[in-house]
């Protein structure tokens, strides 16, 4: 059963499961974006979270900030703590095992859902091998990599997800290097090209778009993975009121595209079809310069020596958005 | 609901089919694996069972042995019944999630196969795995031969499910000797198994979704302390659910189980202390020293951890000479056993001749002449009241005699 949402005031307060008060950086996407995907449905919904900024923060005993059932392990395994739990929830409801406010949620057409939150370290890196062997597997569940391109739990070292040309601890910036060396990893065609049934990229400033790809998550069977940008004001370096204001450039430049992909597939993976949508359009798409200058991580690419890097970016992002609708036009 | 496999009074099963036997009959919710020698049979084993529709639970093949612990973990959480199988690198892999298992509490069992740890490669059995685990706070029993290896297993369930234990539990048979003999075994039918076990009883599940729980969280120096020390707590004072259990399954079964598996101890003079096949091997080897007038006994230790400190200082208080015999590359010191059965001596306040023998590395073969060549020093030490022979030497090594101190 699909939550209906009407506006954003009534969605912001639609339920409470996920307590603002935590340990979390002022104007830090993660609590964004976990709010608007617990927003997203009515449904019990339990939660495993990679080590990173988000599990440290909100479960900090005698604390949590999770009024749904969570759990974390590891760096590396919250989708298969997720998908296992999955597993053992199919196990007890067909032995008749499972706890009695659990079946009355069945009975009321709420089942339960289970979510696995990463960062780009846990997803791209350290955690890929159980992402990719959960997918493969077809586990019903969704993984949601909060993507800030950058190690930011440990202070601000390169991930497999920082972009060319960002300054981090480990790529710094100086008198003979322009940071970051290499592009950053095609996550979400990595994981379509898994078989998923659903594979989105989202962007918590355009938090309808994302619902929406969210609730479409919640109504697939089998393995979802999301991509959402996670703007981080302490590795971004930008102010915290600038968060969405950073988001949005991020959107509108087609940096980060807003589209979704779509595999028909069977019960065994056979895949039918494969559709891609791009599901936010830009009316005027703005130069990547607008984007990168945002951005202090970026600051050392305005000098006259690097310039050619923005020109690198701008290139980049123009190829791939151009890709991206001859993908949608094709349909493939 | 799974059908019931009609079973023999006595069956021929090696070890690996005993543990997964064992595994079928405790009707597990959930098993998350992943294959390797000398435990791959295991997995093999369970996966005919639920092909063939023995078992009712669901079964992850998955893509390595950290998903595998990992799996358990997520799933235990959950709510349910959850066991594994694994050895050596396997077991050096699930590692980091053997602390987490512990540590949050979940009751899951872990069957091991104990092999050599690499490099080099090696398939065969040594207790190396089972000392990398020993501090991981997990309660360790040990099985020397397939039937122990099915009736520990059955055990483990009932005794980490206990509401006042709640921890992991790990059998270990060691590698091929156990692993791949087979052995007259005699099980218990399905419904007797089903009855010991009992149901499983879930305590803080994710599943109850009216009230949630928070598995796993952080803790820095204000609150770390205490959860660990709570969790040593419960795991030194299991050991009266441990002997609860296996008097149990002795009312059931008549089979006898202790912390420690005493042979010859009550007049013994000698005594090697072993894990593993090797205890059996030291039995024979005892019994041969016997007919030549030597008071030689065996002394297993059955449960690793918690450590039967105190019940190891009264078996040895009147043992003149002790070998601790470690199946572990030992890493610059001391074998493992060889230190804790010190330790306990040295509380005592009796000073017996205490050896170190390093042997059987990698699957190398301990022979009964070996033990009783053991055997001969620790009567000589006995007899002199010191100690005549290094304190540490290699058993059965190829070339120049190795020893230390």
């Amino acid at each position: 059963m699909t939550k209906k949402i009407r506006n954003l005031k009534e969605f912001s307060t639609s339920n409470d499961r996920y307590e603002g008060a935590n340990l979390m950086c002022p104007g830090c996407s993660h609590n964004i974006i976990v709010r608007e995907v617990l927003n997203a449905t009515d449904n019990p919904v339990l939660i495993a979270t990679a080590t990173g900024c988000l599990e440290v923060c909100t479960a900090v005993y005698p604390y949590t900030s999770w009024d749904v059932s969570w759990i974390h392990i590891g760096f590396e395994n919250a989708s298969t703590a997720i998908a296992s739990a999955q597993v053992m929830y199919e196990v007890l409801k067909r032995k008749g095992r499972l706890p009695e406010s659990t079946m009355r949620a069945i009975e009321e057409g709420r089942e339960p859902k289970f979510v696995a939150f990463g960062g780009d370290g846990a997803t791209y890196d350290i955690g890929f091998q159980w992402l990719s062997g959960c997918f493969e597997r077809g586990h019903d569940f969704m993984y949601v990599c909060l993507d800030n391109e950058v190690y930011a739990n440990t202070g601000g070292q390169r991930s497999s997800s920082t972009p060319i040309g960002a300054s981090t601890t480990t790529s710094p910036a100086g008198n003979v290097s322009y940071g970051e060396k290499m592009m950053k990893k095609s996550m979400v065609e990595i994981m379509a090209d898994h078989g998923a049934p659903y594979v989105a990229q989202v962007a918590p400033n355009k938090w309808k778009d994302l619902v929406k790809k969210i609730q479409k998550g919640f109504e697939t069977k089998g393995p979802v993975y999301i991509n959402a940008m996670s703007a981080c004001t302490t590795e971004w370096k930008h102010a915290p009121e600038n968060t969405i204001d950073v988001s949005e450039l991020g959107v509108e430049s087609c940096v980060w595209p807003l589209y979704e992909i779509i595999n028909e597939r069977d019960e065994h993976g056979i895949i039918y079809s494969t559709k891609l949508n791009i599901t936010y359009r830009p009316k005027n798409k703005i130069p990547v310069e607008e984007y990168l200058a945002a951005q202090p991580r970026f600051k050392h690419l305005f000098k006259p020596e690097n310039r050619h890097i923005i020109d690198l970016w701008q290139k980049m992002v123009d190829i791939r958005w151009e890709n991206l609708q001859k993908r949608e036009e094709a349909g493939v | 609901m799974a059908e019931k496999m009609q079973l023999n009074e006595v069956e021929v099963w090696d070890g690996n089919m005993a543990a997964a036997q064992a595994l079928r009959q405790a009707q597990i919710d959930v098993v998350a694996a992943y294959p390797i020698t000398p435990s791959t049979p295991i997995v093999q084993n369970y996966s005919k069972f639920l092909a063939d529709g023995y078992v009712d639970g669901e079964f992850i093949m998955v893509e390595s042995e950290h998903g595998a612990m990992s799996g358990c973990v997520g799933a235990a959480a959950a709510g349910g019944r959850v066991a594994t199988a694994t050895s050596s690198q396997g077991f050096a892999l699930m590692i980091e999630v053997l602390y987490q298992a512990s540590g949050m509490r979940l009751p899951i069992v872990l069957t091991v196969v104990n092999r050599a740890l690499a490099a080099p490669l090696n398939v065969n059995g040594d207790h190396s795995d089972m000392y990398l685990g020993r501090d991981a706070g997990w309660i360790n029993l040990c099985s020397y031969n397939p039937q122990e290896a099915y009736d520990m297993t059955l055990m483990a369930f009932k005794i980490g499910e206990d509401l006042n234990v709640r921890l992991p539990v790990m059998v270990h048979q060691d590698g091929f000797l156990c692993s791949h003999t087979a052995q007259n075994v005699r099980p218990l039918q399905d419904e007797e198994a089903y009855g010991f076990i009992g149901e499983y009883k879930p305590v803080n599940s994710m599943l109850d979704v009216a009230n949630p729980v928070t598995h796993g969280v952080q803790t820095e120096e204000d609150w770390h302390f205490e959860h660990k020390a709570r969790q040593h707590n419960d795991l030194m004072n299991s050991v009266s659910t441990i002997k609860k259990v296996f008097a149990e399954f002795e009312k059931l079964t008549g089979r006898k189980y202790d912390l420690l598996h005493k042979y010859k101890m009550d007049d013994a003079e000698v005594a090697i202390v072993a894990l593993g096949t090797t205890v059996e091997s030291a039995e024979i080897a005892a019994d041969r020293m016997r007919e030549k007038g030597v008071k030689a006994g065996v002394l297993g230790i059955r449960v690793l951890r918690p450590f039967p400190f105190k019940e190891i200082q009264e078996a040895l208080k009147n043992v003149k000479a002790i070998a601790a015999m470690d199946r572990s590359a030992p890493g610059g010191t001391f074998g493992m056993l060889f230190n804790e059965i010190g330790a306990a001596m040295l509380q005592s306040g009796k000073t017996p001749v205490l050896l170190n023998y390093i042997y059987g590395l990698g699957g190398r073969d301990t022979t009964i002449a070996h033990l009783t060549d053991i055997y001969e020093q620790l009567d000589r030490c006995a007899k002199s009241g010191k100690s005549e022979y290094p304190l540490q030497q290699f058993i059965g090594l190829r070339g120049p005699k190795l020893s230390f101190y």
